[in-house]
C-alpha cells in the first residue's frame, strides 16, 4: 500500500494546471512509473492530478503539413500499433512495441513514457543519492553494470525510454501547457544531463504538462528502424538500443540522425556516427569506422565496459541493414 | 473455484452479505470500508471531473465488475486489485510483485489485459472491468479456462490466472492467434514454474473452443 494521497480528475486542461499549483501535486497519466516509485517512497505525493478525464490529450492525427500529432495521453500500444506510425516512423512504432510488456503498453502512455523517472536501483532503492538531494551517487563504487557510459559525471543513470531515441530521431517537438501559457520544446532540449541539474530529469516546470508531440513530415527517402538489447527477450529495459532515422538517396545516405538508449541520462545522439555515415554510401569500411566511432567519448565504469562492445556490434549490425534496403 | 469467488451473478457481493469464511474475514478486517451496497445497476461513473478527493477519506466510487454495478468506498490510494479482492471478494486477480512485473494480477479493463496492481481504483471509474470469475459461463468454465485445463497449463497454478486474462484479452483482439503472438500476449506474465510452453498450447486450444461457442 503506497503513502495517502488525495485525488482529482479534472475536467480541462486549465484546472489540471491550477490543481498542480498545490505543494508536491504530481500529474497522473498511465500511472505505471508514478505508482511505482509512490510505492517505494522514492518521492513524496500529496495530491494526484489525473489527466484521464482530458480526451482531448488522446489520439494520432495528421498535422497540416502533413507531419504527425500524438496526444500525449495516447497509449504506447496505440502508438505501436497505428498505421500511419508504422508506414511512416517505423522506427517509433518498433520502439513502442518494445517497451515493458502488453500490460503496460496498454496502460502506459507516449507522453509518461518520455517523464519516465530513472531507472537506477540506488535511485529507486533507499539510498539518499545525489538524484534524492544527498551528496553522492552510489553507482560509481557500486553495482553498475546497467548504468550509463556517456553523459555522466556526477550521476549515472540511463534513459529508459524506448520511445525517445526514435522520437528524438525523427526530429520530435513537444507541447507544453503550464500556468503561463503553452510553449514548444525541441525534444533535443527536453531532457537534462545530470551535470546542468542533477535533480530534474526534464524541463518541465512546476504546474506543466505535456499535451502532445509532433513529428515533422517523413519525407519518401526515409528509412527508420529502433533495435533493443536487453539481457531477455521480455520486458526488461534496454542494455543497449539504437533509433536510426536516414534518408538514402542513390546509395549514399543523405541525412542522418542516430540515437542510442541504455548510454547516457539522456537518450544520446550519437554525432560521431552520422558525421561518417552522411554522405556516404553504407559499406563495411564505413559502417565499421562509424561503429567504433560511437563509442571514442565512452567512459565506463567498473562493471559497465561490456557496453562499448556492444554498441559497437549493434550499431554495425543496424547499418548494415540499412544498407541492404537501401 | 466455489461460489464465493466466483461472485455469483445474483446483484450481491458474498463477500459483505453472504456467511463465508472470506467474507467474515473481510468484513472484519476492513471494517467500516467494506462495501457499500451492490445491487442493480446504478448511475454511471462520472465521466470528466470530479471534486478532489481528500487523501484520508474513503469516498464513493462506483466500479463496473464483469457487468455489473459496485458502489464501493474506496481510498484514493487503493489499488484496483485491493478493492477486486478485498472489497468485492474477487479473488481470482492474484497478489505477487504488486509492482507492475509478474502479471498474477492481469484483469481485463475495456477488453485489455492491465496490471490492477499498478491501477487505482479510482482511475477504473467508467471503464469496464472484467476478471477471471467473469470468464464462467454460470458453473461452466470459460472457453480460455478450459483450455489450460486440457492442457495441463499450470504447475503451482498461482501465475494461471493472470495467464488466462492475457490470452482472454489476446483474443478478443485476435481470434485466430499465431504461436507467436500467443508468447507476446502472455510475455508480462511471468511463471517461474515454467510452464510457457502448455501455456502457448493453451492459448491456440482456446482459440479452438472460443471459435466453437
Amino acid at each position: 500500500m503506497t503513502v495517502h494521497f488525495s485525488y482529482v480528475r479534472p475536467a480541462s486542461l486549465q484546472d489540471a494546471v491550477s490543481q498542480l499549483g498545490s505543494d508536491n501535486a504530481l500529474i497522473h497519466a498511465g500511472g505505471t512509473d508514478l505508482l511505482g516509485c509512490l510505492r517505494d517512497e522514492v518521492f513524496p505525493a500529496e495530491k494526484l492530478v489525473s489527466i484521464s478525464g482530458l480526451p482531448e490529450l488522446r489520439g494520432i492525427s495528421k498535422t497540416t503539413d502533413n507531419g504527425l500529432r500524438i496526444g500525449a495521453l495516447t497509449t504506447i500500444a496505440e502508438v505501436a500499433a497505428h498505421p500511419l506510425i508504422r508506414e511512416s516512423y517505423a522506427a517509433l512504432a518498433q520502439g513502442a512495441a518494445a517497451v515493458a510488456s502488453p500490460q503496460l503498453r496498454n496502460q502506459g502512455t507516449l507522453g509518461g513514457n518520455l517523464c519516465q523517472k530513472p531507472r537506477c536501483w540506488y535511485y529507486r532503492g533507499e539510498f539518499h543519492c545525489l538524484r534524492k538531494g544527498g551528496n553522492y551517487c552510489y553507482a560509481v563504487n557500486g553495482e553498475n553494470q546497467y548504468h550509463c557510459i556517456l553523459g555522466g559525471k556526477n550521476c549515472f543513470i540511463v534513459h529508459p525510454s524506448d520511445t525517445a531515441p526514435a522520437l528524438l530521431a525523427f526530429g520530435a517537438v513537444l507541447r507544453i501547457t503550464g500556468p503561463r501559457g503553452s510553449r514548444s520544446v525541441t525534444l533535443a532540449d527536453f531532457h537534462v544531463l545530470p551535470e546542468r541539474d542533477v535533480t530534474r530529469e526534464t524541463v518541465l516546470e512546476a504546474g506543466e504538462i505535456v499535451t502532445e508531440i509532433l513529428l515533422p513530415p517523413a519525407s519518401a527517402a526515409m528509412r527508420s528502424s529502433y533495435r533493443k538489447v536487453r539481457a531477455r527477450q521480455a520486458w526488461d529495459f534496454a542494455l543497449a538500443g539504437v533509433a536510426l532515422a536516414l534518408e538514402l538517396e542513390g546509395g549514399r545516405v543523405r541525412r542522418s540522425r542516430v540515437v542510442l538508449s541504455g548510454a547516457a541520462p539522456i537518450p544520446w545522439r550519437a554525432v560521431e556516427v552520422e558525421k561518417i555515415i552522411t554522405g556516404s554510401a553504407l559499406e563495411s569500411e564505413v559502417i565499421h569506422e562509424a561503429a567504433v566511432a560511437a563509442m571514442t567519448k565512452a567512459r565506463p565504469l567498473g562493471k559497465n565496459g561490456y557496453k562499448i562492445p556492444l554498441f559497437q556490434g549493434m550499431l554495425a549490425e543496424e547499418l548494415e541493414k540499412m544498407r541492404q534496403v537501401s | 473455484m466455489n461460489n464465493e469467488e466466483n461472485g455469483e451473478k445474483t446483484g450481491q457481493c458474498r463477500c459483505v452479505h453472504g456467511f463465508t469464511r472470506r467474507g467474515f474475514l473481510t468484513s472484519v478486517g476492513v471494517g467500516a470500508m467494506a462495501a457499500l451496497a451492490t445491487s442493480g445497476r446504478l448511475s454511471a461513473a462520472q465521466e470528466g471531473a470530479v471534486a478532489e478527493r481528500a487523501a484520508e477519506k474513503a469516498v464513493v466510487i462506483t466500479l463496473t465488475v464483469n457487468d455489473r454495478s459496485h458502489r464501493l468506498l474506496v481510498e484514493p490510494r487503493w489499488s484496483l486489485l485491493y478493492v477486486l479482492r478485498e472489497q468485492l471478494g474477487l479473488t481470482g486477480a492474484k497478489v505477487g510483485c504488486e509492482r507492475g512485473e509478474c502479471g498474477a494480477c492481469t484483469v481485463l479493463i475495456d477488453d485489455l489485459p492491465r496490471y490492477a496492481c499498478l491501477t487505482l481504483a479510482v482511475e477504473a471509474e467508467g471503464r469496464r472491468i472484467t476478471t477471471l470469475e467473469g470468464l464462467m459461463a454460470g458453473e461452466e468454465l470459460g472457453p480460455v479456462q478450459q483450455a489450460f485445463v486440457e492442457e495441463d497449463a499450470m504447475q503451482c497454478g498461482y501465475c494461471t490466472p493472470g495467464q488466462i486474462m492475457s490470452v482472454e484479452g489476446l483474443l478478443r483482439a485476435r481470434p485466430q492467434p499465431d504461436q507467436a503472438e500467443i508468447r507476446q500476449a502472455v510475455s508480462g506474465n511471468l511463471c517461474r514454474c515454467g510452464a510457457y510452453p502448455h501455456i502457448v498450447k493453451a492459448g491456440l486450444r482456446a482459440a479452438e473452443l472460443k471459435a466453437k461457442r
